[in-house]
Parts: structure tokens; C-alpha cells; sequence
């Protein structure tokens, strides 16, 4: 969890020479020096729509808005411009899910429902397909208000979508894509 | 007639002393103009009959146990936005932080404390209690498995305490421990890319529950676990997942 790290490292003052990046300034790095060629042709009939959720700890308590815009190219860098919708509000300014902070093995669970209904109505308002959260914290709890509150939306890690966009997605590796997508771009047997 | 006044006797005001003393800066607590920014911008506001401002209100007026005691501070889930709205800075999540940790450890959330306790079973960090025996054989296992049945992989690398390799990859428990297949995306895209990685088999594991446990000896220790063995295999980057 990249804030305790950072937050960890200045609050114990734990000698540390290298630098604690996330993955996804390197998704991004990766795809604009063409090391990750990948592309959106596999929505362009389905024009299958996405959201993107900000974690806190990775976005505004850790490297801020331009992490945020690294995020945003490599979602849309997969799903294509145009089938990518913002939350409202978004970046350093988004809703936590409610599943931060131990929040999901705090016993609290009625009132973290009641939390997380706030981002249940943010990600229902874009109208998206898919959501994705590529924080665990985040994954689960974005997962689970769907469940709890009724929602159609699907909830997706970065590196399934990553994968499906390459082509490199086997069967078993399908777990949080909807049934439109099981098949679609299946590597050769 | 009238009542008899209320005794308030002297606000003595240790818990937020303390706080100020602990956090950086001071935390700007005596700042609050009381506007409210931090409330209507709070997912947690109304929970437990609790808000950021009464919370921060309540310690300057000296109402510590009402206070700290309060469930709320386990539903506030110290993402910052109040802070990133509050016209003053005041570090409201800290002061959270704070309240969450002058609870006696007994008595702090079961799932928190058994997630932190788990982390602190081995030297994996996890807070599933995965040794890291368990980690390289899951690891092991679904790599092989990918060779075996998928096609064009025979290259694939999912190595564990590679010397001198370029990133440190830390990974969340529920990977390895729940759902095995979601590993192999991951190395996939490392493979393709041709990144020079591996995972530890000390402080491998993603996840820190005893920051959110508010133990500092325990989310040190954690920490301090992972970003050595990173260190001591000579990584260039700790690169998170998560």
C-alpha cells in the first residue's frame, strides 16, 4: 500500500536510497515509449463504457493530480477516449470508496455501506459499464457496494484490462470482466 | 428558579496538547474557523452522530473521551479530502490516527487487529499470515501452470529475491492467497514490457494493516521489513502495486 510506505519511511524515519514509485507511472511510461503497444480497437463496436476510480492513498495523499492524469491516459489509452467518463468530483478532489483505512475489517458494515453509497451513486451517475480500481482496497469495496445497492456495473483491476487489450488474457485470468467480454481477444490455444 | 450552573471545572485539553506535540507542524488544530468545508465534504459525516468538525470541536474543548472514544474513529477512513478542503490545512486524519491509537490494542476493531497480528507472523508482511514458504510455492506453481497451458510463455518469470533486479514488486495477499490467476496479468505485462523484477520473500506483501490498527511499532516494522529487503537486493525502484 504505497501511502504506508511513504508515510511509513517519514513518520519512522527509515533509511531508504531508492525511490517508491507506483505502477502506474509505469504503465504510462511503458505505453507512450511503445514497450506496451497497446489499443482500444477491441471496444470500438461494443463501445463498452469506463470509469475510473482515484484511490486516495495514491492520488491525493501520495503524488497527486499528475499520477491522476497517468491513470487517465492508460485507461483511455484501453478503452478509447470516447467511452471514458469522469467522476464527479475526480483526482485530488474524489470521494474515498469507503473501503480505506481497515474500514472493510473494522466489523463497521452497515455504516460502511452507508459510506460507500456516496461513491455507489458518484460511479451509477457516469452511466459506466466498468469501473475501474486499481487499489485492493478500492476493488473490494467498489466491488461489494455494487453487490450490496443493486448496481450493473463490473468492477476491474488495470492489469485485466491491460491484458485483454494485448490479447494475452487467458481464460482463467476472466474473473472480473462481464460475460461480453469472456471470450473477446482470447490468446491462440 | 433557575438551575444551578453547570461545574465545568478547568478544560484541561491533553488529549489535543498531545496531539499537537505529535503531529507535524502542530496540525493547525487551533485554527478551525468552524466553517464546515471538512463536513459536507466527508463520506463519514452522520456516521456514528459524528463529523470531522464536532470530532476536532469536541478535543479543543477538552471532551477527549467523548471524543477519541467514539466509534467514528474506525469509520473515518483518513482519506484527506477534509484536509485537502480545509481552508486552514487542519490534519483532522492525523488527530484520527491519534484517537484510534490511545485505545488500548485489545480493544481496537478484531478484524483490523487479526490482519495486523497475521502481518506480523512472518516476514512476509502479509495480512493473510502467507509464509513466504507459501508465497514461492503459489508462485511457482501458478507459473508453471502458465507454461504448461498457455502458449508462448516458456520465458515467462515471476522471480523471487533476484539480485540487483530493476523494480521490487510488492503484491497484494489476495493474489496468492485467494485468487492465484490474478498473478498472471501482471507478469504478462512485466514480460512484454521487459522490466528487470522480482518480488521478496521478505516484505512481499502489499497490504498494511497496522497503520490502519494505528500500531506504530507494527506498521514500522512492516514497512522497515519490505523496503530493506529491496534495499538489500540492490532494486532500483520499490514499485507498488497497489
Amino acid at each position: 500500500m504505497t501511502f504506508s510506505v511513504l508515510e511509513g519511511l517519514r513518520k519512522f524515519n527509515i533509511p531508504c536510497k531508492i525511490p517508491v514509485k507506483s505502477i502506474y507511472e509505469y504503465y504510462a511510461k511503458w505505453i507512450r515509449e511503445g514497450k506496451l503497444p497497446v489499443n482500444s480497437d477491441w471496444n470500438k463496436d461494443l463501445k463498452l463504457k469506463f470509469t475510473v476510480q482515484d484511490p486516495c492513498q495514491i492520488i491525493r495523499k501520495s503524488y497527486g493530480d499528475p499520477i491522476a492524469e497517468d491513470l487517465r491516459f492508460v485507461v483511455k489509452s484501453l478503452v478509447g477516449e470516447e467511452n471514458f467518463i469522469e467522476m464527479w468530483p475526480n483526482r485530488s478532489n474524489n470521494f474515498c470508496c469507503g473501503g480505506g483505512g481497515g474500514f472493510l475489517q473494522s466489523g463497521y458494515t452497515e455504516a460502511r455501506y452507508a459510506y460507500g453509497k456516496i461513491k455507489f451513486d458518484q460511479i451509477v451517475a457516469t452511466g459506466a459499464d466498468y469501473c475501474v480500481a486499481a487499489c485492493h482496497n478500492c476493488h473490494a469495496q467498489i466491488h461489494d457496494i455494487a453487490h450490496h445497492f443493486e448496481g450493473k456495473y463490473m468492477t476491474v483491476h488495470l492489469w485485466t484490462l491491460i491484458g485483454l487489450s494485448l490479447g494475452i488474457l487467458g481464460p482463467n485470468e476472466r474473473e472480473y470482466l462481464g460475460d461480453e467480454l469472456k471470450g473477446l481477444n482470447m490468446p491462440e490455444e | 428558579m433557575a438551575e444551578e450552573a453547570l461545574e465545568l471545572g478547568i478544560i484541561q485539553c491533553d488529549f489535543k496538547k498531545k496531539a499537537m506535540e505529535a503531529i507535524p507542524g502542530g496540525g493547525n488544530l487551533d485554527m478551525c474557523f468552524a466553517c464546515g468545508t471538512c463536513v459536507s465534504g466527508c463520506p463519514a459525516t452522520g456516521l456514528a452522530d459524528m463529523d470531522p468538525r464536532k470530532f476536532l470541536r469536541m478535543i479543543l474543548l477538552g471532551l477527549d473521551e467523548e471524543a477519541t472514544k467514539s466509534p467514528w474513529v474506525w469509520m473515518c477512513t483518513g482519506c484527506q479530502r477534509c484536509i485537502y478542503a480545509c481552508p486552514m490545512e487542519i490534519d483532522i486524519p492525523r488527530l484520527v490516527y491519534l484517537a484510534r491509537a490511545s485505545w488500548p490494542r485489545e480493544e481496537r476493531p478484531k478484524g483490523i487487529r487479526g490482519s495486523c497480528d497475521m502481518a506480523l507472523r512472518n516476514d512476509s508482511g502479509s495480512a493473510m499470515g502467507a509464509s513466504p514458504e507459501d508465497f514461492q510455492f503459489v508462485v511457482e506453481d501458478v507459473l508453471e501452470e502458465v507454461k504448461d497451458t498457455q502458449k508462448g510463455w516458456d520465458n515467462l518469470e515471476a522471480p523471487i529475491d533476484k539480485k540487483g533486479a530493476e523494480f521490487f514488486i510488492n503484491q497484494n495477499s489476495r493474489e496468492p492467497v485467494t485468487e492465484p490467476d490474478e498473478l498472471i496479468p501482471l507478469w504478462k505485462i512485466l514480460n512484454i514490457v521487459g522490466a528487470d523484477w522480482t518480488y521478496g520473500s521478505k516484505g512481499w506483501a502489499a497490504e498494511n494493516y497496522c497503520m490502519f490498527l494505528a500500531d506504530d511499532k507494527s506498521w514500522e516494522h512492516v514497512t522497515r521489513t519490505s523496503i530493506m529487503q529491496a534495499q538489500e537486493l540492490g532494486c532500483k525502484v520499490y514499485l507498488n502495486t497497489e
